[in-house]
């Protein structure tokens, strides 16, 4: 959040995370040696198994895709001194914008139209959906804010329980077919993102199981479009001003209420397209907690990749990275069970959020006398 | 007689800012010793340090005659130290009594350290004439009845020394009139009290001697009794050696900007600009002096829309600002406006030059089509301001905190007249700015004038103000005292400012 720093910029940018990252593990092996198992043999699996083989690297980037949304999120809101924790809940209400097109649009489209022009076209709309559905409940937040002074992170927290509410109640009494026991939608196929596997299929290579879709790539064109907005675009430029001084930006003409509740829908928007990828790839169909704190996640992710897309990017991939590695790490030890990983993105936010300043008196001091 | 405390040589430096440069006070037991002088020059900072907020760069605190180290205020409460905030260090929750032991609990149970402040305090309020429930709320208490609580916890702690923030302030006459006779009373109880201010009539009205701080430094002393209003009040504002500005008489053109018995007044209802009239024609400078606080940022503020007349009106160019003109809207209209506080307004520290250098200008089509920003015209204009105001260095990529105050206020006026403005209002140019910088801003403001443009200043620095303005305004509490030719007597403004009209004077 705060870039106060007279450090070089590879310090700031590369060392400080680094080192948090560093010391975020020392911990958690600490609590590996108090379950009593062998730290140095949980990291190398934790980290080792996952690159070593082309499915732990597919699933290392399905993580990260969904962390690259969640991670954006935050971002944005950052760039205006908005702390969006309700990332979760935004990514969550945007199922209904992502389902919804799919269920009903997608049926009478693929009716009229051919399959490999229907199955596009139903797709963008969903994209869209998700984007606006997940942008409204964060505009709400935001209107609050603006207009009524309600502290953003109070309200982003209450609202990921009401959406959570919101959602159970939605599954269950509206797109629940009738007569089904699981609460959930029915398969969403006439809006299907195929995995790699699928894909792989299509040109006879055998490709390992995996959820990986081709939004992956709608996640980095979204880094880049969030990049664009924020540097280089007159809209984004508001959005740093009002979050870097408000006083100059009233002086400047730019309205702070109005550039919150737009940086919030935004935010929200982007943490929606996790529901597009999530519903309609692996899923498809939309169900019940699909989110699985990634909305939280991308907390981490942001501190982490100092709220800048690129490091965001590569944040995400090192949680995709922990949280496929976190799963192997159950498997083979028992007693370690898969929240060791958040575990670590605890201690990361720990210190990149909380204590991000720890190590800056010693740096600085360091840095002086090398200059 | 030993003063009661001796400041020798302090020195203090914030970053770039010579808060308090080499300055010697002493301060004899038993008197109101006054520490007046404009926003900024330093007073605040020297107390701050004798409460043991800051630490000294330099210099030594001497209390009754020994050298003390003051690393808190704790240290300096313990060495019988008050000090009354401007803003009120009172929990509004708690009642008088719990104020008044905080930090003086002695122990897990507060029982025993209330009864013993209950007594206390009769005993206080019998010798000070201080009454006050001990049991009310704070925050249902008036301001001035707050005061009063926060002098009784100093008291309570054992000052011998109090020192009291711009007391005033927030206090209506009557409330500071009672303010002042507790103070005498605490004098001639043996207390010695530091009076921080800079309204003059407080001075006169209770002190026993007087420092005057400017830009840091203690420029003048007095003992009240021998000195008089119009003395203090240009010793406060200075007379530094003239830096004549070379420029032709005016030639007044249309009215440009005409103000309307404009009022404006904050949330407490109090008329900050009261029924304020006067215009700015085509290629005049009209100047606004005062010493600050007087209505000055308040007035700007209106007038470039960033807050709303509460009666009265603006016209400009003709037309009437409503309501609805945003700050940017007036300046698609050609108001261009350098603002007093440049490091909260002027522009933001993080971003570099260039993209300060297009802060308020920003939906400026010449800097990208449509929703764009574009990145190169961004970095291209700033340069071409950069070199022709002669910022150093010329650096657009730099951040803008890493700029000298000088070279700051230069991208501000280049961003500002590099608008091409009808007006130009111009706060505060040159203050933390240095010599070689005032005399460029002088002279690209003359400039500005000669090509027809109506420049609306306000500045503190008379000497500013009288080389540079055609017209002089003097604010004093809100209004407009009066209007004077440049050539007036130098007397005759200070006492203006000091809110003596002619008639009184």
């Amino acid at each position: 959040m705060s870039t106060r720093s007279d450090l070089p910029a590879w310090v700031d940018i590369g060392l400080i995370p680094a080192l948090n990252l560093v010391i975020a593990f020392i911990m958690a092996g600490l609590v590996v040696l108090i379950i009593g198992e062998n730290p140095i043999k949980a990291l190398a699996i934790l980290l080792g198994e996952p690159l070593f083989s082309l499915q732990g690297w597919c699933n290392i980037l399905y993580y990260a895709t969904n962390f690259i949304f969640t991670g954006l999120c935050v971002s944005v809101a950052f760039h205006a001194g908005l702390f969006n924790i309700g990332g979760e809940g935004q990514a969550y209400v945007a199922g209904l914008g992502a389902a919804t097109p799919g269920l009903i649009l997608g049926g009478a489209l693929a009716s009229i139209l051919p399959n490999a022009l229907s199955q596009p076209i139903t797709l963008l709309i969903c994209l869209i959906g998700s984007f606006i559905v997940g942008g409204l409940w964060g505009l709400f937040p935001g209107y609050l804010q603006a207009k009524r002074g309600s502290h953003i992170v109070i309200t982003t927290i209450m609202l990921n329980f009401i959406a959570a509410s919101l959602m159970q109640y939605m599954i269950n009494r509206v797109y629940r077919p009738t007569g089904n026991q699981a609460v959930e939608s029915r398969a969403i196929n006439d809006a299907y993102i195929w995995n790699l596997r699928e894909i792989g299929n299509l040109f006879g290579a055998k490709l390992p199981s995996t959820p990986l879709t081709p939004v992956i790539f709608i996640a980095l064109l979204a880094a880049f479009a969030v990049w664009y907005l924020l540097w280089r675009t007159k809209l984004g430029y508001e959005i740093r001003t009002v979050g870097a001084n408000q006083e100059a930006a009233i002086y400047a003409g730019i309205s702070p209420p109005r550039i919150i509740m737009i940086t919030m829908m935004i935010s929200g928007g982007v943490a929606g397209l996790l529901a597009f990828h999530e519903v309609l790839g692996p899923q498809h169909k939309l169900l019940l907690e699909y989110v699985q704190g990634a909305g939280f996640v991308g907390i981490a992710v942001a501190l982490m990749g100092r709220s800048h897309p690129v490091g965001i990017v590569l944040a995400a991939l090192l949680f995709g990275l922990l949280s496929e590695g976190g799963t192997q790490l159950s498997f083979e030890i028992q007693s370690i069970s898969k929240d060791l990983v958040v575990v670590i993105q605890g201690l990361v936010v720990l210190f990149m959020g909380a204590l991000e300043q720890a190590f800056h008196p010693l740096l600085q001091k360091f840095f002086r006398q090398e200059s | 007689m030993t003063p009661a405390i001796e400041l020798i040589n302090i020195d203090k430096r914030f970053g770039a800012v010579h808060a308090n440069n080499n300055v010697s006070i002493a301060i004899a037991a038993g008197t109101i010793h006054g520490i007046i002088g404009e926003n900024g020059a330093g007073k605040s900072t020297l107390m701050s340090i004798l409460f043991g907020f800051y630490q000294a760069d330099k210099g030594e605190c001497r209390l009754r005659g020994k050298p003390e180290k003051i690393k808190s205020s704790t240290d300096a409460i313990a060495l019988g130290i008050g000090m009354v905030h401007q803003h009120f260090m009172l929990v509004e929750p708690f009642t008088v009594l719990e104020n008044i032991i905080l930090g003086a609990e002695g122990g897990a149970l507060i029982g025993p350290a209330l009864d013993k402040a209950r007594a206390a305090l009769k005993h206080l309020a019998d010798e000070y004439e201080l009454d006050v429930d001990p049991d009310a709320i704070v925050g249902e208490l008036p301001v001035g009845l707050q005061q009063r609580v926060e002098i009784l916890k100093a008291l309570y702690k054992g000052a011998e020394v109090l020192i009291l923030d711009e007391p005033t302030g927030v206090l209506t006459p009557a409330e500071a009139d009672h303010l002042f006779r507790i103070l005498k009373q605490l004098r001639d109880q043996g207390k010695t009290i530091i009076l921080i201010t800079h309204k003059l009539r407080e001075i006169m009205a209770i002190t026993d001697r007087v420092s005057v701080m400017r830009r840091g430094e203690v420029v003048a002393e007095f003992d009240t009794s021998k000195t008089n209003v119009g003395e203090l009040a240009e010793a406060m504002v200075g007379r530094r050696v003239l830096l004549r500005v070379e420029k032709t008489r005016a030639k007044p053109g249309n009215v440009v900007l005409d103000v309307r018995h404009l009022t404006w007044r904050d949330k407490k209802n109090i008329a900050r600009v009261d029924d304020v009239s006067f215009n700015v024609r085509k290629g005049e400078i009209v100047g606004i002096a005062g010493v600050s606080g007087n209505g000055q940022s308040e007035l700007l503020d209106v007038i470039t829309g960033i807050a709303k007349a509460s009666s009265g009106e603006v016209i400009f160019k003709d037309q009437p600002v409503g309501i609805k003109d945003s700050p940017a809207e007036l300046r698609k209209r050609g108001l261009a406006h350098v603002p007093e506080d440049r490091h909260h307004r002027g522009l933001i520290s993080t971003f570099t030059a260039a993209e300060s250098a297009i802060l308020g200008y920003q939906s400026n089509p010449a800097l990208g089509k449509g929703f764009r920003l574009n990145r190169d015209a961004v970095v291209a204009q700033s340069l071409k301001q950069m070199q022709e105001f002669d910022v150093r260095p010329a650096d657009p990529h730099l951040k803008s905190a890493k700029f000298s105050g000088g070279n700051q206020q230069k991208i501000i006026l280049a961003r500002e007249i590099g608008s091409n403005p009808d007006l130009l209002i111009v706060g505060q140019p040159t203050r933390g700015v240095d010599i070689g910088a005032i005399e460029f801003i002088h002279r690209r403001l003359i400039e500005l004038r000669d090509q027809g443009k109506a420049i609306l200043l306000v500045s503190v620095e008379l000497d500013e103000i009288r080389s540079l303005s055609d017209r002089i305004l003097v604010m004093f509490a809100g209004r407009v005292m009066g209007e004077r030719p440049p050539s007036a007597d130098e007397r005759e403004l200070g006492l203006l400012m000091a809110g003596v009209g002619k008639e009184a004077a």
